[in-house]
C-alpha cells in the first residue's frame, strides 16, 4: 500500500508537513497525493476510534453483530439485497462473507430495544432475507489494532545508554 | 581500600549524574532511551508463558540449548550464506554485554591493546580493562559520518594490537558500512594481523543498503568473533539474549569463562529467542519500517531547527551537533531537561571528543517525538530571542 496511506490509516492527524519529512517527498507532491485520494474515495473518512465505555454524556450506543442469510438474485447476487439492508442508517457496517451465512451486519442503536425493532420490523422481514442471527456486544477489548486496556504499569527507564 | 584499583580507577560514567536528574523527573519526554520503545511481540511472550506452565525452568547445556544455537546457524547461512557448526562455533550469552566480557577475556593477555572506536556504545572501553587490556581510541568525526576509515584504522594500529572492536550500525551515531567499506577495514585487519570484535546487534535495523556482517567477508571468518542478540531486532532487551560465533578455540575459551560466571543464558529466553528467529521476521520488518519513518522525520526537523544532524543508516539513534549553540552537551541537555523536560544523551558519554553532541533516541512514538520537537523549537526560540 501507498506509504502515506499507511501513516494515515495509523494516524489520521499526521500533518502534511510530518508525512513528507518521513517519506522523505516534497510537501506539494504529499498535499496532492491526499487530496486525490480524498476525491477518488480511496479516502472515505477521517474518524477517531473511541472507546466509549469511557466517553461521558449519553449512554453509549448499543452495538450488534448480526448474521443475515439471504437468497440471491438473479443476475445481481447478493448486491442488491445488501443494498436495500445496508441502506438503513442503523447499519454502520455491512460485509458479504463466505460460510454459514452470507451478510454481517454491524447495527447500532440507543438501546437494546431499538436494535431488536429494526430487525424484528425491518430486516426481518425483508423479501430475500431467509434467517437472522443477532449478537449483541457485550465489551470492546480491541478495536481497529488497539487495545482498549490501561496502559500497563510495564515502562522503560527515561533513560539508558 | 576495599576496592580494588583496577575498577576504582575506571571512570564512572560522567553522566551518572545526569540520569539521576532525568529519573528524578516526571512526565519527561524522553529521546534518551536506548532500547526498543515496542513491547516484545505477543507470540514470542505467549511462547514464554507456555514453556513456563510447561516445567521449562532448569539450566540448559552451557552453550545454550542446541535447538537455539541450530535455529541461529540456520538463519545465518539462509540469510548471509554464512556457516558455523551450530556444537563448536556458537555460544548463547546472557546478553551481547556478556559476550562481549567474554571475548575480552578470552583473547587479551595483560597490557595487549584493543582499538575502539568513538563515539561508541559506554561498555567497550571498560570491559577491555577489566579484562587486563588497554583500549586505544580511535575517533570518527561527523564529516566522516562517524564511520572508521582504512587510513585511520591502520594509523590507530600499534606494537601490541591485538583486536579492532566495531559496531555497526553504531549506537550512539547510526553509522553503518557498506560491503565495499568493510572489505577494505578487512584488509586493515589482515595486514597488522588483528582479530574484529564485532558487535553487531543493531544489524536488521539497517535501512539504506543490505547489512554485511564482518564475518562473511572473505578470509574474515576465522578472524572475527561475531556478536549479535535478539533484544534491538525483536524487541527483547529485558530477556538478555546474545550470542557470539567465531573461531572454534576462541569459542571454547569463551565458553569456558561463561559456565563459570553464568552455567548458561536462562532458559525462558533462549525459548523465546527459539520462537522469535524462527517465526519473528514480520514483526522485525515492521519495527524496521517504522523506525525508518522516524528517523527520516527527527532528522529533517532537527536540521530544520538547526542542529545540524548527519543522516543515521541504521540502529535508532541519531547524533545531531549542537556546535552552534556554543555550549557544552552536558549544559543543553541539562537545560533542556529543566526548562522543556525533554531527555537526551550528553554526546560526552559515548566518548571525550562527542561534548559538541548529544544522542536522540527515535525509538519513541510519532507524538513523542513530535512534542519533542516541539518543545525543543521553543527552548531554541526562547535562547535566540
Amino acid at each position: 500500500m501507498d506509504e502515506i496511506l499507511d501513516i494515515l490509516i495509523k494516524d489520521a492527524r499526521t500533518p502534511a508537513e510530518d508525512i513528507a519529512k518521513m517519506i522523505r517527498k516534497p510537501l506539494a507532491s504529499v498535499k496532492k497525493a491526499i487530496k486525490a485520494y480524498e476525491e477518488d474515495g480511496t479516502i472515505v473518512q477521517y474518524k477517531a476510534v473511541v472507546n466509549s465505555a469511557l466517553a461521558e454524556g449519553d449512554a453509549a450506543p448499543v452495538r450488534a453483530l448480526i448474521e443475515v442469510s439471504i437468497v440471491p438474485q438473479k443476475d445481481v447476487g447478493f448486491d442488491r439485497v445488501a443494498e436495500r439492508i445496508y441502506s438503513f442508517s442503523e447499519v454502520t457496517s455491512c460485509y458479504l462473507v463466505s460460510g454459514s451465512y452470507d451478510l454481517l451486519l454491524i447495527v447500532e442503536g440507543k438501546s437494546i430495544q431499538t436494535v431488536a425493532e429494526f430487525v424484528s420490523s425491518r430486516l426481518s422481514p425483508m423479501e430475500n432475507v431467509r434467517q437472522t442471527t443477532t449478537h449483541f456486544l457485550l465489551k470492546k477489548y480491541k478495536e481497529e489494532g488497539k487495545i482498549f486496556k490501561p496502559a500497563s504499569s510495564a515502562k522503560r527507564l527515561n533513560i539508558t545508554y | 581500600m576495599y576496592v580494588s584499583k583496577l575498577v576504582n580507577d575506571l571512570p564512572p560514567s560522567g553522566i551518572r549524574a545526569f540520569f539521576d536528574l532525568v529519573m528524578g523527573m516526571k512526565d519527561v519526554v524522553s529521546l534518551g532511551v536506548g532500547e526498543p520503545d515496542f513491547v516484545t511481540p505477543w507470540h514470542i511472550r505467549e511462547k514464554a508463558i507456555y514453556s513456563l506452565e510447561q516445567g521449562f525452568t532448569t539450566y540448559t547445556s552451557n552453550k545454550g540449548m542446541p535447538e537455539l544455537r541450530k535455529d541461529i546457524c540456520a538463519f545465518l547461512k539462509d540469510r548471509y550464506d554464512l556457516r558455523y557448526d551450530w556444537d563448536n562455533e556458537m555460544l548463547i550469552t546472557v546478553g551481547v554485554s556478556e559476550a562481549l566480557d567474554l571475548v575480552c577475556r578470552a583473547i587479551l593477555e595483560p597490557g595487549e591493546k584493543v582499538i575502539i572506536h568513538e563515539p561508541c556504545f559506554v561498555a567497550y572501553a571498560p570491559m577491555v580493562k577489566l579484562a587486563g587490556g588497554v583500549p586505544i581510541p580511535l575517533i570518527t568525526t561527523a564529516e566522516e559520518g562517524f564511520k572508521v576509515t582504512p587510513e585511520k584504522l591502520e594509523k590507530a594500529w600499534q606494537k601490541g594490537t591485538k583486536a579492532f572492536l566495531i559496531n555497526y550500525p553504531c549506537n550512539p551515531t547510526g553509522a553503518s558500512y557498506t560491503r565495499q567499506e568493510l572489505l577494505a577495514l578487512a584488509k586493515v585487519a589482515q595486514k597488522k594481523d588483528m582479530l574484529v570484535i564485532s558487535d553487531e546487534v543493531y544489524d536488521e535495523l539497517t535501512y539504506d543498503f543490505d547489512h554485511t556482517p564482518f564475518a562473511s567477508l572473505p578470509g574474515m571468518r576465522e578472524r572475527v568473533i561475531y556478536l549479535n542478540g535478539f533484544s534491538k531486532s525483536y524487541a527483547m532487551t529485558g530477556w538478555r539474549m546474545g550470542w557470539a560465533a567465531g573461531n572454534e578455540k576462541i569459542l571454547a575459551a569463551m565458553t569456558k569463562i561463561h559456565q563459570y560466571l553464568v552455567m548458561c543464558a536462562p532458559i525462558t529466553g533462549q525459548i523465546a529467542a527459539r520462537e522469535a528467529i524462527t517465526n519473528g521476521r514480520e514483526n522485525v520488518l515492521a519495527m524496521k519500517k517504522e523506525y525508518d519513518r522516524r528517523r527520516n522525520y527527527i532528522v529533517a526537523s532537527l536540521n530544520e531547527l538547526g542542529l545540524e544532524c548527519h543522516r543515521p543508516q541504521g540502529a535508532f539513534y541519531a547524533f545531531p551537533s549542537i556546535k552552534n549553540l556554543k555550549m557544552s552537551s552536558m549544559d543543553f541537555a541539562k537545560e533542556l531537561l529543566e526548562t522543556q523536560k525533554v531527555a537526551l544523551v550528553p554526546g560526552g558519554a559515548f566518548g571525550s571528543q562527542c561534548a559538541d553532541h548529544v544522542r536522540i533516541s527515535y525509538a519513541s512514538s510519532y507524538d513523542n517525538l513530535r512534542e519533542a520537537v516541539r518543545r525543543i523549537r521553543i527552548y531554541l526560540e526562547g535562547r535566540h530571542g
